[in-house]
């Protein structure tokens, strides 16, 4: 006889990985940008 | 288009655009994913596992939308050697691996309660996988490229023979025998019923504005390295 799989495991594990990776994606590409165009900024003076 | 390539320019649309965009998809995707989860309701034969639904074909879309924006920017590169085009091509690199990884994962998540196993070398699957390798090779030789001083031209052939495997994915569940079913939404219509098909279309559009400000950042991060890099140049030639 099969287990029955818990649906909500999957559909739970799918969401956080995605909303976790889409918010790091995020965070991640917004600072280093503000870090590049501090430093080219700091390059001028 | 020619205009846009003018860095100056493009800064002073992106400069209000990049954050525009990014709290944009970031507003539509929250809501188009609280209508997945809690809202829309389970699948005759799917149940509650369908709501994956609504982050995986986005996820399928950007890994492939990725690719399609560095084939296309490495074309404009090649053609009109547009300064701004190498950018966007690496610009979208970072992106397109993550949601391209995120459809893999999230495809392996949904293929696990809906097929018995979370993953089959099937055609669908396999070129998905191989579009995330195409992916790390496009980062690492980009990357490797501006560490070294080589010709990003290199990097655009490999962007656009890499795009081969763009029309793989799309007909692969078409020309193979596969677990994974065929397109549901055509040019022609769609075969999904009205509560999943507003719900995923407006996770779309989300996660697509996400991904274009993402883009535009990455630009911008890109674009300030190599002008600061130009100028300690220039300082060092000068002393």
């Amino acid at each position: 006889m099969r287990e029955a799989l818990d649906p909500w495991f999957f559909v739970n594990a799918a969401y956080a990985l995605t909303i976790g990776a889409t918010l790091a994606l995020v965070g991640w590409s917004w600072l280093a940008m503000r870090a590049a165009e501090r430093r080219r900024q700091a390059g001028r003076k | 288009m020619h205009g846009f390539a003018n860095p100056a320019r493009f800064l002073r649309i992106a400069r209000w655009l990049t954050p525009a965009l990014l709290i944009a998809g970031l507003v539509v995707t929250a809501a188009a994913l609280a209508y997945g989860y809690f809202e829309a309701p389970a699948e005759r034969l799917q149940g509650e596992t369908v709501r994956i639904l609504f982050i995986h074909v986005p996820t399928a879309w950007l890994g492939m939308a990725g690719w399609i924006t560095i084939a296309a920017a490495s074309f404009v590169e090649l053609v009109w050697r547009h300064p701004l085009a190498a950018l966007a091509a690496r610009g979208a690199a970072v992106p397109g691996a993550v949601f391209a990884a995120l459809c893999l994962a999230s495809g392996s998540l949904w293929g696990r309660p809906a097929w018995g196993t979370w993953w089959v070398w099937d055609g669908r699957l396999t070129s998905m996988l191989v579009l995330l390798f195409l992916y790390f090779g496009y980062i690492a030789l980009a990357g490797a490229i501006q560490r070294e001083g080589g010709s990003s031209r290199i990097a655009a052939i490999f962007g656009l023979v890499g795009a081969v495997n763009i029309p793989i994915i799309h007909y692969s569940v078409i020309w193979w025998n596969s677990l994974h079913q065929p397109p549901s939404l055509t040019t022609g219509g769609s075969a999904m019923a009205g509560p999943f098909l507003w719900g995923l279309l407006a996770a779309t559009l989300g996660f697509s504005l996400i991904f274009g400000g993402v883009v535009l950042a990455r630009m911008r991060a890109l674009l300030a390295e190599v002008q600061a890099e130009a100028r300690l140049r220039r300082k060092a030639l000068e002393t």
